[in-house]
């Protein structure tokens, strides 16, 4: 029932994302272009998902728990460290330079296309080797939180 | 050039909003590339539903193109050895970010998380920024 809820709920963000045009890297890069190709139809994929999940969350999450049982896994940070802001500039830096991010290059496997696929492989390098040098990190400051 | 396509990608938008309600309803999850990615990455104990929601988002476009008869534009711009370096970077930048454009720029903005608003501000800002040197500045690849 998990398995085929969740490949259900996929497809639709696959197709989601097929859609909305966020599985096209011009189309994102263009978006990207202000002094250039400006194309802002990306401002709507992210005002149309965003609508949809505040009010969506709203009402889900007034519920004791999800209804396939188990818990909300909700993340409980909220204080704003070096390392949020330094990865996600990393990961903007990447996303310019290419068009392709996680949610986007994903469903984009699915139109067998080599590109996605290269991207891929070089993006699950680059989590793992974060991975390495995180733990390297933490274990060099002993007294810090880990993530 | 692409072009703008207002309807397309508000219900593409609103389709995606959907996906994360029902992930967040159903299933209790965030509905975050990096961390149902990240997850399996070993596989672990709980890979069932994260492998199935991978399958589903890449089936999606292959059915919609045999099945369904829809064309979706794909083209990638960019030299293959920067698709490489991008890929390497979007990585660690997510990990290190704890999320991406669907984790923070969704689910995270839509739970009012100060930490996904100013991941979302930054790597966005980052991305104009990098778009504008590259074919501006240095004159595309």
């Amino acid at each position: 029932m998990v398995v085929i809820s969740a490949l259900l709920i996929g497809l639709v963000f696959g197709a989601g994302i097929a859609l909305s045009g966020m599985a096209n890297p011009a189309k994102v890069l263009n978006f990207f272009d202000l002094a250039g190709s400006w194309d802002p139809s990306l401002i709507f994929v992210m005002g149309g998902a965003l609508a949809v999940t505040f009010a969506g969350y709203r009402l889900v999450l007034k519920r004791p728990g999800p209804l396939l049982g188990g818990r909300f896994h909700l993340p409980a940070r909220r204080d704003i460290d070096p390392g949020l802001v330094l990865g996600s500039a990393v990961f903007g830096v990447g996303w310019g330079i290419s068009g392709f991010c996680p949610g986007g290059v994903i469903p984009a496997l699915g139109l067998m296309r080599f590109e996605p696929v290269v991207f891929v492989a070089a993006m699950v390098t680059g989590i793992l080797l974060a991975r390495i040098l995180k733990r390297q990190d933490l274990s060099a400051a002993p007294g810090r939180q880990g993530v | 050039m692409t072009d703008f396509t207002p309807l397309l990608s508000l219900l593409g938008g609103a389709l995606i909003g959907v996906a994360a309600v029902a992930l967040m309803a159903l299933h209790g999850r965030i509905a975050g590339m990096t961390g149902i990615l990240g997850g399996l990455l070993p596989v672990a104990g709980d890979w069932g539903w994260r492998a199935a929601f991978l399958l589903g988002a890449i089936a999606a476009p292959a059915l919609m193109i045999r099945a369904g008869g829809v064309a979706i534009s794909f083209e990638s711009p960019v030299p293959m050895v920067w698709t490489v370096v991008s890929g390497l970077l979007v990585g660690v930048g997510v990990v290190y970010g704890a999320g991406c454009t669907s984790g923070h720029g969704i689910c995270g903005n839509a739970r009012l998380s100060p930490r996904s608003l100013v991941a979302t501000v930054t790597f966005m800002l980052a991305s104009f920024a990098t778009v504008f040197v590259i074919r501006h500045l240095i004159g595309g690849f």
